[in-house]
Parts: structure tokens; C-alpha cells; sequence
């Protein structure tokens, strides 16, 4: 049995989440560039060309990339023989998540639903745990804003309606969602799994790189296909017309009930923040 | 072709006539945040009858809530935020006098009738490029709902901040229509 104390995760988090808010991932930054390198429009080339300006003074100022820092959600992988000290993994993870968010000058996002007043500290952070076998702990952190979130959908598709149904209705829903998600997006997609399962799996797949396609062929081949069509759409950069409104499409498939098809499609705004730590 | 002007806010009637979709703006002068939660109390502000925070008449809105200002800045990030979420209370807050709001993606249909009817724009700013916006603001206040916390109302001072008309008081739509196929 491996021990880690709270007071270690908590520290690790709280640098994490301000991280996470400065430094634009380096497969993004790529894609941007190299986006804005292929772009027609010119209005899409410069609107690309402010997001690169705006990662750069974000890295060198330490002002957050967006004014919506986001939900904290938290993906975690705990090995079954990691024990946690102190107080509890959610605990450890929710005092880091705070200290970051008041320290690092993060915008606090969440409220109560309904009187709509803001919890303070952006409590309560989304924890996902999943126990895997050793004794490591990595956590995942994605600081998801709203705008893109608001933008996201779950269906529950019928068996018949297969790759063809999935297709119309992601391609659909970025043609729904025109400017408004801040394009170019990235979108995750759950396919199977249950009426719960699809949106974690949708959401999970966004952590994956852009330079990183599916390790299985055919549904990297998926993932090029929509790509492609989605970027016939023309919405591109910040809804303006051009080539580019999506950066990449990553897909994450379980198996579901002979009855189902789920769908979810999670829409990641250009700002893709994420990071993670290892303990 | 589309133009560029130096707009100074608030704004005035023949500012807005002469805007064209496409347009590009450089704004100076004093602007008004205000998001969901604000707009919800403004709205009841105005049929309770009790004081506005801030004059409508030219009253440019813009829809951000920044993240919190660092030691020796105005303000954090302030970059737009969505839009549509405020559709319900623009024609109204347009009918007594505002101007313009500021904001990404797109509006209503009863939104783009005010702004024809009530002779007023809607402008865009790049989403997601705060850092970057909150350079143009010289200066930030709080002026109502400080318990709203970043959805509090505050009145900026902003020097050429860039915006481009999304739709105009003629009925114009910038955003690219997606081309699906029938």
C-alpha cells in the first residue's frame, strides 16, 4: 500500500487549476496555427490570429486565457493500492481546487440553480473517480466554460439509425450551435453506454490530444470523417465564415443494451484548457 | 465594403444609422456590464420602478463578467460572453433607449426586430480572447449587485475596443449561414 496525503494533493491541484487557465495546451496552439495557416477567410485567419495573441500575453501576464475559468471538473485515477492521508481524495481535491481559484485570481461560475446565487469559491468541483489497478493517483482537470457547455447535447439514438443517425446528429447540432460555443471547437463524442455513461465518455474523450488520433484505426477514420464534413459547414472561426470551425473530433465508445444507441456530444471551445498531475 | 469607425459611448442616434453589418468599431468611452443574473434585476428594477443602475439612454451594454482584477490592473479577463441567454429582456432594455449591446453569437428574431424597430446594433467581440480585451479597459467600477459577484454590474471605461457589427438597425446578419445539405 502506497500512502499520499491530502495536504500533497491539495497543493498539486491548486497550481494545476491556474496552470491550466495560463497555458494554452501545446497540441491546441498547433492546431491553431496551423488552422490559421490553411484558412481562406480572412476574417477566420485574423480572429485565429487573436487567439494565438491572446495565449501569448495570457502565458506572459498570468492573466487567465478566458474570463470563464469554468466548471472544475476533475477525472481521477486511483490505483487500488494508493491510500489517501489526511482528509478525503474529495476533500483534498475541493481545498486545492479553491485555494487555486482564489489565488490564482480565477473567476468564481458556480451558483445555485434556481436563485442563481454564486456558491463563493466555484465549490462544488465535478469529481469523477475511477479505481484502476497499482497504486499510482493521476488527476485530470479540465476548467470547462459554459458557453461551450451549453452547447453540448445527449440523445438517445435508435440501433437502426447506427454511424448515419451519429453523423446527422453531431453535424447537426455544430450547425445548430453556429457562433455561439465560440468556434473553432473541439467535441467529444460518447457513443453507447448508458443515458449516463455517454456524457462522461464524451466529456473524457476531450482530454485526449489533438495530435493523438484514436489507438483503433476504423474509429479514427470516424473521427477524420466528421471532421471533414463538419468543416464543409463553413461556420468557421467565431462564426464568421471560413474553413475552420472545428479542430479536432475524438470519439470514445463502450458497448450498450441491445435496445440503445446513446449519443452524447460534448463541445470544447477553442480555449481546451486541461492538465494533469501524477502523484 | 465594410468600414471602419471611432465610435465614443454612449452613443447617439446618427452613430448607429451609419453602421453596417461587417462594419468594424473601435469603442471609447463608458460601457455597461451586464449578464444573466443582472439583467433579471434590472428588468425587475424597471417594474418595481425603483432606480436603474446606470442610464439607459446610449447606454452601450456589454455581456461579461471578468475574472478578478490582478494587483496594479482594472480588471482580470473580459472577454464576451454568450448572447441568446439575454434575448428575453433586449427589446425591452432597447425600447428605453439602449444603444448597443456587445456579446458572441447569435440573436433572437424579436432581438434583431428591436434593434430595426429602436434603431440600435448588436456588436460582437472575439470569444475566449479576455486577456487579450481586458487591455482596452482603462477602468472598472461596481455600480449595482455587488452580491452578484462576477455578475455584478460595473461601468468600464474602455479606450478603441474592437468590435464588429453583427447585426444592424437594417435587418443585417454577419454570422455565416452553415451550409447543410438539403
Amino acid at each position: 500500500m502506497r500512502t499520499v496525503t491530502s495536504s500533497d494533493i491539495a497543493d498539486r491541484v491548486a497550481e494545476m487549476v491556474v496552470r491550466a487557465n495560463r497555458f494554452l495546451p501545446p497540441d491546441v496552439l498547433t492546431a491553431i496555427n496551423r488552422a490559421k495557416g490553411n484558412e481562406s477567410s480572412p476574417s477566420g485567419k485574423e480572429i485565429l490570429g487573436q487567439l494565438e495573441e491572446n495565449a501569448a500575453l495570457a502565458r506572459e501576464s498570468g492573466l487567465p486565457l478566458c474570463q470563464d475559468t469554468g466548471m472544475a471538473v476533475f477525472f481521477v485515477e486511483l490505483g487500488e493500492q494508493c491510500r489517501v492521508e489526511g482528509a478525503s481524495l474529495r476533500e483534498a481535491i475541493t481545498q486545492g481546487m479553491v485555494r487555486g481559484y482564489q489565488d490564482g485570481l480565477l473567476r468564481k461560475s458556480m451558483c445555485h440553480p434556481l436563485t442563481r446565487k454564486n456558491t463563493g469559491d466555484n465549490t462544488p468541483a465535478v469529481i469523477h473517480v475511477d479505481l484502476v489497478e497499482g497504486d499510482g493517483l493521476k488527476i485530470f482537470f479540465m476548467a470547462k466554460g459554459g458557453g461551450s457547455e451549453n452547447m453540448s447535447r445527449v440523445t438517445m439514438l435508435s440501433p437502426a439509425q447506427g454511424w448515419k443517425g451519429i453523423k446527422e446528429f453531431v453535424i447537426n447540432r455544430v450547425a445548430e450551435a453556429g457562433p455561439n460555443p465560440c468556434p473553432p471547437t473541439m467535441l467529444g463524442i460518447g457513443i453507447g453506454g448508458s443515458f449516463e455513461l455517454a456524457p462522461r465518455l464524451a466529456k473524457q474523450a476531450l482530454l485526449r490530444p489533438l495530435d493523438q488520433p484514436h489507438p483503433d484505426p476504423e474509429i479514427a477514420r470516424m473521427e477524420q470523417e466528421l471532421l471533414d464534413e463538419i468543416n464543409t459547414l463553413g461556420i468557421g472561426p467565431m462564426g464568421l465564415g471560413g474553413d475552420t470551425t472545428c479542430l479536432g473530433v475524438r470519439i470514445s465508445m463502450a458497448p450498450c443494451h441491445i435496445a440503445s444507441l446513446p449519443l452524447a456530444v460534448n463541445v470544447q471551445c477553442h480555449s481546451a484548457r486541461h492538465e494533469e498531475v501524477e502523484l | 465594403m465594410s468600414k471602419e469607425y471611432r465610435l465614443q459611448a454612449p452613443l447617439r442616434d446618427e452613430d448607429v444609422i451609419k453602421l453596417k453589418v461587417g462594419d468594424r468599431v473601435l469603442l471609447s468611452g463608458i460601457i455597461y456590464t451586464a449578464r444573466d443574473a443582472a439583467h433579471k434585476k434590472i428588468i425587475q428594477a424597471l417594474e418595481s420602478g425603483s432606480e436603474l443602475p446606470f442610464p439607459l439612454k446610449g447606454a452601450v451594454i456589454y455581456y461579461v463578467g471578468p475574472s478578478p482584477a490582478p494587483e496594479g490592473r482594472p480588471i482580470g479577463s473580459a472577454g464576451p460572453t454568450t448572447s441568446y441567454r439575454m434575448d428575453s429582456y433586449t427589446p425591452r432594455l432597447h425600447s428605453l433607449g439602449v444603444k448597443a449591446t456587445i456579446g458572441k453569437g447569435k440573436r433572437s428574431q424579436d432581438v434583431k426586430d428591436a434593434l430595426v424597430r429602436h434603431n440600435a446594433v448588436y456588436f460582437g467581440a472575439t470569444g475566449g480572447a479576455g486577456a487579450l480585451l481586458s487591455q482596452r479597459i482603462e477602468s472598472s467600477k461596481i455600480i449595482a449587485f455587488n452580491d452578484l459577484g462576477p455578475e455584478a454590474v460595473r461601468e468600464l471605461v474602455v479606450r478603441d475596443f474592437p468590435l464588429l457589427v453583427v447585426n444592424d438597425a437594417f435587418g443585417g446578419e454577419l454570422y455565416a449561414k452553415p451550409n447543410l445539405p438539403d
